[in-house]
């Protein structure tokens, strides 16, 4: 039993830590972006290769994958999203364009990186060994990274000055633009800092699954489902998600183990209900 | 447009399909084209199914659920019960109508990206169902669907049994653009209808259009029935051609693909998603030869489509008019 709920805690905060990024992005420019599962890949690749190929230490991987993707997020904000949303008829344009960049980071993706599932070495040996719990040392690293990240990203949005500045932004686009918040630069802030949670989620992941170039879509959808049980475009929607989503992932594998692989359909069918009842997820605005 | 405008224009369309381009295809010798333009067909038939839904306002990405329930209806009554192919094309597209209705009544309540991540969601859930129930045959999926047989009727062969025929891409190509073209003709009808007015407000205003008395709850079922008919009705179609039927013939990317026809061609538009499933598809095929590089040309041009042609290639046209 601890070991199901430890197990569920640690994948809670990798997935929280992707949810934060896709709900940022939503909250401060309506926009779904589609290729956040894409971006997660890329920075476990990017991990991959300065960790694993050039051998430099496996922080300078992490934030190796952080600054790249924070730079493809504000490029992809300032010259594809930008000038869409300003000229479209309908903000649904949007997702044409997300899932077009989806595709193309895919294709990026496979050119340069190729199609074969990457791993690393180690980044801390051993195992933990209780009674009740066997954890290895790292996944308990990443865990304690993952939930920092989290802590860290709250406080930045709560106290700092652009922290504060995207949050007025999520509220009301135009009030904040009339209070003099630079509209245009903070969405690219933001867009720069979801891509960002993605990428360093990514380059924390590769430690433990390794990546392959496929999987972006279905992490995609994960993350979309825990933005839902959470509630778009609200932080702490998205921690929750990602936790109650962690655990549910970790029980059913366990509880459902003897009917075959039907966990996430049983997921899937429980969230159809829970949202039916409350479409909003745990804490959305109405309608998102 | 007035109607004689209209009967012509539609007539010049069939003559071109049923007509033209078999006789070109004849003539260069290209047999393969059936199978693109017969694919071309029955995607635009569901993607037009996905554009009804975007005209009450809602982002469907769930297309590919219903498009192979549809075909796993149709596959396993004529595989497992031995009911005619033409019986089980109706029951196919009615399956889905039902299961949207059950499926859209608390769904439908859920607007904008809510209802775009909760139908995407939904592909995935027809994918892992037909993976996990024991009447699809799991992962194996249902293979060597008998080709569809004759219809006669009081005696005359109305449409001849596809399994003698010399050349069953040629019927099959004619079946689909025929199902295109009622299919696009009712849509057509519908959209110019008082519930294609009513419809529009939903897109507009749901709680004003509530508020004079347009039953919404009602009209968005509906519409989402009729949507997910035509999935159906497409996913049943192409599960007959291509005589097998597997847990990932219609996944998540398939249903993002309806969504992008639809997007491509112009949402403002009813042939909007036909035109955008014929560029996509062609597009696409087309690339083919560039190898490892289709992807990424393929999605950079959708990229610059999106940034020099926001709302969808037919608008283009009114443009064009205004100028002038």
């Amino acid at each position: 039993m601890e070991q199901v709920f430890a197990n569920g805690l640690y994948l809670g905060a990798q997935y929280a830590l992707i949810a934060l990024g896709l709900t940022l992005i939503f909250a401060l420019m309506n926009v779904l972006n589609f290729a956040h599962g894409q971006m997660y890949v890329l920075g476990g690749f990017i991990t991959y290769t300065v960790y694993a190929r050039l051998g430099l230490p496996f922080v300078v991987a992490l934030f190796a994958s952080g600054v790249t993707l924070a730079t493809v997020g504000a490029l992809i904000e300032k010259f594809l999203f930008r000038p869409v949303i300003r000229r479209s008829v309908r903000e649904e344009s949007t997702m044409l364009l997300a899932a077009a960049i989806a595709f193309l980071l895919d294709a990026l993706i496979l050119l340069l990186f190729g199609e074969k599932q990457r791993g690393v070495p180690k980044i801390v040996k051993g195992v933990f060994t209780s009674d009740a719990l066997i954890m290895p040392y790292d996944r308990i690293l990443v865990g304690i990274l993952a939930i920092a990240f989290i802590a860290a990203f709250v406080l930045f949005m709560q106290y700092s000055k652009p922290g504060r500045a995207m949050r007025a932004l999520a509220q009301d686009r135009v009030a904040a633009q009339l209070m003099g918040v630079r509209v245009d630069r903070y969405s690219m802030i933001g867009f720069a800092l979801g891509a960002m949670l993605a990428g360093v989620v990514g380059g924390l992941l590769v430690a433990i699954t390794g990546i392959s170039s496929g999987i972006g879509g279905p992490i995609s959808i994960k993350a979309f489902m825990m933005v839902m049980i959470g509630g778009a475009g609200v932080v702490g929607g998205a921690i929750a998600g990602g936790f109650i989503l962690g655990m549910l992932e970790s029980v059913g594998l366990s509880a459902l183990h003897d009917y075959g692989d039907i966990t996430y359909l049983v997921i899937f069918a429980a969230l159809m209900v829970f949202l039916s009842l409350r479409p909003n997820g745990l804490m959305g605005k109405p309608w998102g | 447009m007035s109607p004689t405008k209209k009967l012509a224009a539609t007539a010049a369309f069939l003559a071109s399909v049923l007509v033209a381009v078999p006789w070109a295809i004849a003539a260069t010798g290209r047999n393969d084209l059936y199978y693109t333009l017969t694919s071309v067909a029955l995607l635009s038939i569901a993607s037009a199914g996905v554009w009804l839904t975007f005209y009450i306002g809602r982002i469907n990405i769930g297309q590919g659920a219903y498009a192979l329930i549809g075909g796993y209806t149709s596959a396993i009554l004529v595989v497992d019960y031995g009911v005619s192919f033409w019986l089980t094309l109706p029951i196919a597209g009615l399956f889905c109508a039902a299961a949207s209705v059950l499926i859209g009544l608390p769904i439908l309540r859920l607007r904008g990206v809510y209802f775009a991540m909760v139908t995407l969601v939904l592909t995935e859930v027809a994918r892992l169902l037909a993976l996990a129930l024991p009447i699809t045959h799991g992962a194996s999926g249902m293979v060597s669907i008998p080709a569809p047989g004759a219809i006669r009727l009081f005696g005359v062969t109305l449409v001849p049994d596809f399994a003698t025929l010399q050349n069953p891409r040629l019927a099959f190509y004619i079946v689909s653009v025929v199902l295109m073209a009622l299919c696009y003709a009712g849509l057509y009808r519908l959209v110019h209808s008082r519930m294609g007015r009513l419809c529009l407000s939903l897109q507009q205003n749901e709680e004003l259009a509530s508020s004079i008395g347009v039953n919404i709850a009602w009209l968005r079922v509906v519409a989402y029935a009729i949507s997910s008919f035509l999935g159906g009705i497409g996913g049943a179609m192409f599960a007959a051609i291509a005589q097998s039927i597997y847990p990932s013939s219609f996944t998540v990317t398939d249903s993002v693909n309806f969504m992008l026809n639809c997007f491509l061609g112009g949402l403002g538009y009813v042939f909007g998603p036909m035109i955008g499933t014929f560029v996509l598809y062609f597009g696409w095929d087309f690339l083919f030869q560039t190898g490892e590089y289709q992807l990424l040309i393929y999605s950079s041009l959708l990229i610059a489509l999106m940034l020099f042609l926001p709302n969808g290639l037919l608008s283009l046209r009114p443009a064009a008019k205004k100028r002038g």
